[in-house]
């Protein structure tokens, strides 16, 4: 009896070993099944039939719906902007986080207090950012006519022309993202060892030289991390655009579509011409594109980084070999410096 | 020459010190950078407590006695406390659904042994890089079957789970729980379960912080999938503030008014959290 109640207790533990696990991730993996995955497939079959918003699946056409996307030139328009846009928001927005980053890399007062201040628009929401933007860069009174006016430019037409409407949207989205990517910048920076710094300092390079040389290669994972996050989002980008100027334009981007992003049309397509097969497609295409940016960002990088990775090698063996003659003559030099450097 | 000028600072390097002493140009860089993250909030703010001239100013500063009438206005116009509080509902189920998810899953994938983890694992990362926004079509067609569409459970329920929480809470707990702590447990008799809540759970308890506080303010300022599925008589903040702009003539100041009240309440977890959020973001840097 007791024997048997053991073994009942030891199977239940077993059990309870064995299965635990796969019943933790499961909640996990099957939410994420239903609501992440299975409506990105089921986007693929969507995509290949007549499919309207009211009246639901229609006939299977194959790939119709793929060939109009691809020969709509409202389609190709708004691929043209958002990667205007994203280009426009990404690379200064990567400079200044590195500007920032750095500033903030530094022995401050009051430390929390900058790093506070530089996160300030995270908490601004998108929509919030927009109508704030929406209202500076307004074509009759706006601030940033205003302050255009200041030295001398004539009145920009924020809204109706295609380069400003763009400017003035990579702007939301510099406002609020720029410091948000400083602090993580930020946090690799201080990860890399001051002695390095240091020495460097010791052979003469000053602050410019050392931030290429020394700050930037050793947070290129971080940087890469930063680059392929934004691209995600950039290729995404909605609301700013959506929101800009929807007394004149309705809000599909532009009364000439001037700055209507994909996802702006692939809403346009399924929520305002209902037709959802073809705005299926859209996010198909989107979605490749997303996916072959980020794989190629990433691709690039990792090649950048190799090669720089060898010469950097071959200098830092360099650098090592004459550092140790130095110490000999010299004695001054701290072990470890020395040790530090022959660890990377 | 170099060298004998580069000595000193070697000196002061041993003392703990950094090579260059923040100067003017650094904290001129920085009151620029604190400029320009809040003189856009404080124009709105001006823009917002004046009427539709105040505009006309170049550069306002100091704001007028209109706000709370503005403000009022703002209330008249959207249906304002029922989506502050849909807002708070919304982004609190969240909130608690991913964390607790999160963490049950993290610790598993971090500290048990199963067959196919870390296939499962890679999968987990893999999917951090899809734009699983693409995938509205399907899920408005789900929603609009189940009846679900113009209600609270149709913004909840897509973003149930997310695969950065399950990663994050795996990165954190994999460093933090020694195996012996839960062998410990394990000798003590305790089961999986037991283990989870009485080890796990504890030692979790500061990246679950984290990850609440940006799931919350993620759910929060969502806008792209309730703007789909929400009507207008039943919004979330950001769906509610983006009708004060949808007629054709625009009142700025009012515009400007809702965007400020709407974004008090994340100015207040801003001021409470602030650190846990710089924390946070910088913590997620290193390890991701």
């Amino acid at each position: 009896m007791s024997t048997t109640s053991l073994t009942l207790r030891q199977r239940l533990s077993r059990l309870d070993v064995k299965a635990s696990p796969y019943a933790y991730i499961a909640p996990f993996f099957v939410l994420f099944g239903i609501v992440g995955l299975f409506p990105l497939v089921y986007t693929f079959v969507v995509s290949f039939n007549d499919w309207d918003l009211l009246k639901g699946p229609g006939e299977w056409v194959g790939l119709e719906n793929y060939v109009n996307v691809l020969t709509d030139r409202f389609f190709w328009n708004s691929l043209g902007n958002t990667l205007s846009i994203f280009f426009l928001s990404a690379v200064p927005q990567l400079f200044f986080a590195l500007v920032i980053a750095a500033v903030l890399d530094q022995n401050l007062k009051g430390r929390t207090f900058w790093r506070m201040s530089v996160l300030l628009p995270y908490v601004v929401s998108p929509v919030a950012v927009t109508l704030i933007f929406s209202s500076v860069f307004n074509e009759q009174d706006g601030l940033a006519n205003n302050l255009v006016n200041l030295i001398g430019i004539a009145d920009i037409q924020w809204k109706h022309d295609v380069a400003a409407s763009h400017l003035a949207i990579a702007t939301m989205v510099n406002y609020r993202w720029t410091g948000y990517n400083a602090l993580i910048l930020l946090a690799a920076m201080q990860a890399v060892p001051r002695d390095l710094y240091e020495s460097a300092a010791l052979d003469g390079a000053g602050p410019i030289r050392r931030f290429v040389s020394i700050t930037i290669p050793s947070i290129r994972p971080t940087l890469i991390f930063v680059v392929i996050t934004s691209t995600i989002g950039g290729l995404q980008i909605f609301t700013e655009p959506r929101l800009f100027d929807v007394s004149n334009a309705g809000g599909i981007g532009g009364s000439d579509r001037q700055f209507q992003t994909a996802v702006l049309y692939l809403w346009e397509m399924a929520f305002f011409r209902r037709d959802f097969g073809e705005a299926s497609a859209i996010a198909w295409l989107l979605f490749l594109l997303i996916v072959g940016f980020a794989l190629l960002n990433f691709l690039v990088s990792r090649r950048i980084a190799s090669t720089e990775l060898r010469s950097a090698q071959r200098k830092a063996s360099r650098a090592l070999l004459e550092n140790s003659r130095a110490v000999r003559l010299s004695g001054r030099i701290t072990a470890g410096a020395v040790e530090s450097r022959s660890d990377r | 020459m170099t060298a004998t000028a580069s000595r000193p600072v070697a000196r002061a390097s041993k003392r703990g010190l950094r090579i260059d002493r923040p100067g003017f140009l650094t904290y001129g860089l920085l009151a620029a950078f604190l400029i320009g993250s809040t003189y856009p909030l404080w124009w709105s703010f001006v823009v917002a407590s004046g009427s539709n001239a105040t505009r006309g100013e170049t550069l306002p500063l100091i704001p007028g006695g209109n706000f709370l009438a503005n403000a009022s206005k703002v209330l008249d116009a959207i249906p304002f406390w029922q989506a502050l509080l849909n807002s708070v509902i919304v982004s609190g189920a969240i909130t608690i659904s991913v964390v607790a998810f999160a963490t049950l899953a993290g610790y598993s994938f971090a500290k048990l042994r199963f067959k196919g983890r870390d296939g499962l694992m890679l999968f987990v990362v893999a999917t951090l890089a899809i734009p699983t926004q693409l995938g509205v079509i399907p899920l408005f067609i789900l929603m609009k079957e189940l009846g679900w569409t113009g209600t609270l459970g149709a913004v909840i329920v897509p973003t149930l789970v997310t695969a950065f929480g399950v990663f994050f809470m795996r990165q954190y707990l994999v460093e933090v729980i020694p195996d012996e702590l839960i062998e410990a447990a394990r000798m003590d008799g305790a089961g999986q379960f037991r283990t989870f809540l009485t080890v796990a759970i504890p030692a979790a308890r500061p990246a679950m912080a984290i990850l609440g506080l940006f799931t919350f303010m993620t759910a929060w300022t969502d806008f792209f999938w309730p703007m789909i599925v929400l009507r207008s008589t039943n919004p979330t903040v950001q769906t509610a503030l983006s009708q004060l702009q949808s007629g054709y003539y625009v009142d700025y100041s009012i515009v400007l008014a809702g965007a400020i009240l709407a974004t008090i309440p994340l100015l207040v977890l801003f001021v409470i959290a602030g650190r846990q959020l710089i924390a946070g973001i910088m913590a997620g840097a290193v390890k991701g």
